[in-house]
């Protein structure tokens, strides 16, 4: 029986020219190569993509849950960085 | 039929693909993945893609009532004019992917040269289909590769396989006669002209996967004069099977 | 952690999932949603690729050109649909081969049906229109569910599905309209596929065990008795508008709940085929060993020459 088992990738798909490469799935591969072709055949059947990237999941680092208080809330009260936040008279059209 | 050679002719090139198709459809749900699985039902859904727009073609060069079911689907094994490689039987997952290489590598090269012919339809079937034998091309050779270098066991597989299927190879260079009055008409390939390279690529790929390129010079054929090898009989039973048991009926 | 602080995970949680949040694999979730995502998701996984071998039984045989294409697409979407699935289930932190293990030793479960044989053509027709419509209706609501892998991974698998139905009620129009001997073999197909469509919607409310939990971690919406009210509805003018006869003497419109009334289904035969008694269960399994175990070849040469490969190019780059 079978030893080593085809490690998971996930697949970002670009879904039209101009677009961002967008998370779809993950599936399993040997290597790079065929995580491309597994990806074209899995993720793209019904002319979903124009581009593909695939990267091992083992080489994702992904944020913790648990810190998401002192990673993302103290990101919210930051006002000045959106355009509401400054006033501007009636008069001035386009800014 | 105005134009018999051309109808063989046509048929010569779909039936290769109806063969292997279908061959390719038995694995279905049966791979040894589910991503590899996934892959071969799409070269599976390529090859009968373009075997449609070819019978479809074929009825209409016919023109005698019948549709491109009535001629894939109901003509008799003699009738039947694929090359004895597409026929040969999924022994193993390297008999498989030995047997869709060594016909990818020559499918890429007519191709090529079929987008030139001087029939129009046949030329725009040729270059659709050429993209998706490059990437069946692809598939298959990444395979090769694998098995042949992979390990002892996978190794010695693909090895049988190519020893076994080589016998298979020389007859997709022989020109039947409706090949040569196609040539003659600017509107078939010249086979003959394929093999230097054919032999080239493939040797250099079986190389490069640690193979040993077969020195058999024994070669079978007759599949293009309808002359068959024992697994046509069983293979077009199931093809056949709905279109003679429930004769005259739509689906 | 202590139970106090557990349990106040645990509020929250609950309160996150009733505010419709989504819940990702990372989150902190009650060891319960993971067993019951993983049993429930690998289920629905293997139900998918079991599913594969019936509608394969087909392939080679099918009638013209175009229905060998289209039931090629249909079983390998399946596949497709198999592979999210197992993919979302990954996200919980066990392998697709552990959850193989699992089907193959008989430990997991997949949908019933799939044990019946496909004895004629006209089943490819009766499985894509019953079958899959069964499966629809009970899918559709899991976009929605709470765990986001499986909401997604269901939201791809219902794009796709929606040719699937139209694919088998296409060949039952066909077969209905045709020769005596086709309608026959139509009617035929509906007579032996209508009651496993029935219990494919579960086993009744009385004795689900799992349904209240379910309904409040969104994998359940309705219960099986209201799911299988509303195919029975669905289905019955569906059959009539091709002159086929639904095989239940008992089915007749009740006019005061807006619903049809239908017969008591054979809970035995149920069981039976659950508990691998049915027609095609050891063959099914034999078919996905047999493909699992034969390619462990092909997977480890993928890996040896993976290895060697990155070593060569290492190699190179010095």
């Amino acid at each position: 029986m079978s030893t080593k088992n085809w490690p998971l990738w996930e697949v970002f798909v670009r879904s039209k020219n101009g677009l961002e490469h967008r998370h779809f799935g993950s599936l399993h591969a040997a290597d790079a190569e065929m995580a491309l072709e597994n990806a074209r055949d899995v993720y793209t059947r019904r002319n979903e993509g124009i581009s593909i990237w695939v990267v091992e999941s083992k080489n994702i680092t992904a944020s913790n849950p648990e810190h998401n208080g002192e990673m993302f809330e103290p990101a919210q009260d930051k006002v000045y960085r959106h355009p509401t936040f400054y006033e501007l008279p009636d008069e001035v059209k386009y800014m | 039929m105005n134009n018999t050679n051309l109808y063989h002719y046509i048929l010569g090139i779909a039936d290769n693909s109806l063969i292997l198709g279908q061959r390719m459809g038995e694995l279905c749900g049966h791979g040894p993945s589910l991503e590899t699985d996934i892959a071969c039902t799409n070269i599976s859904l390529d090859l009968l893609g373009q075997v449609r727009s070819y019978y479809q073609y074929a009825a209409k060069i016919a023109h005698d009532g019948r549709t491109e079911d009535d001629i894939a689907m109901l003509r008799k094994e003699r009738e039947y004019v694929n090359v004895l490689l597409a026929e040969q039987p999924n022994t193993d997952f390297a008999y498989t992917m030995a047997r869709h290489f060594l016909f990818d590598v020559y499918h890429f090269l007519f191709l090529t040269e079929l987008q030139k012919s001087k029939d129009l339809t046949l030329a725009a079937i040729a270059t659709k289909s050429l993209k998706e034998v490059s990437y069946h091309q692809r598939f298959s050779t990444d395979w090769i590769k694998r098995l042949g270098d992979g390990t002892e066991e996978s190794h010695q597989r693909m090895q049988n396989a190519i020893n076994d299927l080589w016998a298979y190879t020389d007859e997709l260079f022989h020109q039947t006669e409706a090949d040569k009055a196609m040539v003659a008409e600017g509107i078939g390939v010249d086979v003959t002209k394929l093999k230097a390279v054919y032999y080239d690529k493939v040797n250099a790929i079986l190389e490069e996967a640690t193979l040993s390129i077969p020195e058999s010079k024994y070669f079978q054929k007759g599949g293009k004069k309808g002359i068959h090898t024992e697994h046509m009989g069983y293979l077009l039973t199931e093809l056949q099977y709905m279109q003679r048991t429930y004769p005259n009926m739509e689906w | 952690m202590s139970e106090e602080q557990i349990r106040n995970l645990e509020a929250q949680f609950e309160e996150r999932i009733a505010r419709d949040e989504k819940i990702e694999p990372k989150d902190w979730m009650p060891e319960k949603y993971r067993q019951t995502h993983i049993r429930q998701m690998s289920q629905h996984a293997h139900s998918e690729i079991v599913g594969m071998l019936p509608e394969g039984n087909w392939i080679t045989r099918a009638p013209s050109l175009r229905r060998k294409v289209a039931l090629l697409a249909k079983v390998q979407d399946e596949a497709g649909h198999g592979l999210y699935l197992y993919s979302a289930c990954e996200t919980l932190g066990i392998s697709r081969d552990e959850l193989y293990e699992q089907l193959h030793s008989g430990k997991a479960k997949y949908s019933s049906i799939f044990n019946y044989p496909t004895v004629t053509w006209a089943d490819m027709g009766a499985i894509g229109w019953l079958v899959d419509g069964a499966a629809i209706i009970n899918q559709v609501p899991l976009c929605n569910t709470s765990f986001g892998p499986y909401a997604r991974a269901m939201v791809r698998v219902c794009k796709e599905e929606s040719f699937h139905q139209r694919q088998g009620y296409e060949i039952m129009i066909k077969l209905a309209n045709g020769t005596p001997e086709q309608k026959e073999m139509a009617q035929d197909a509906l007579n032996r596929w209508w009651w496993p469509s029935l219990m494919m919607l579960g086993p009744t409310d009385a004795e689900s065990v799992h349904t209240e939990q379910s309904m409040k971690w969104k994998l359940k919406r309705k219960s099986n008795d209201e799911l299988r009210q509303q195919f029975v509805d669905q289905t019955v003018p569906q059959a009539d508008l091709i002159g086929l006869t639904i095989p239940d003497p008992d089915l007749k419109w009740n006019e005061e709940r807006g619903s049809y009334d239908f017969g008591e289904i054979d809970w035995d035969e149920f069981w039976q085929v659950v508990k691998g008694h049915g027609p095609m269960n050891k063959e099914r399994m034999k078919a996905r060993v047999g493909a699992w175990e034969g390619g462990a070849w092909v997977r480890d040469a993928a890996m040896a020459y993976a290895s060697k490969n990155a070593e060569r190019k290492e190699k190179e780059a010095v």
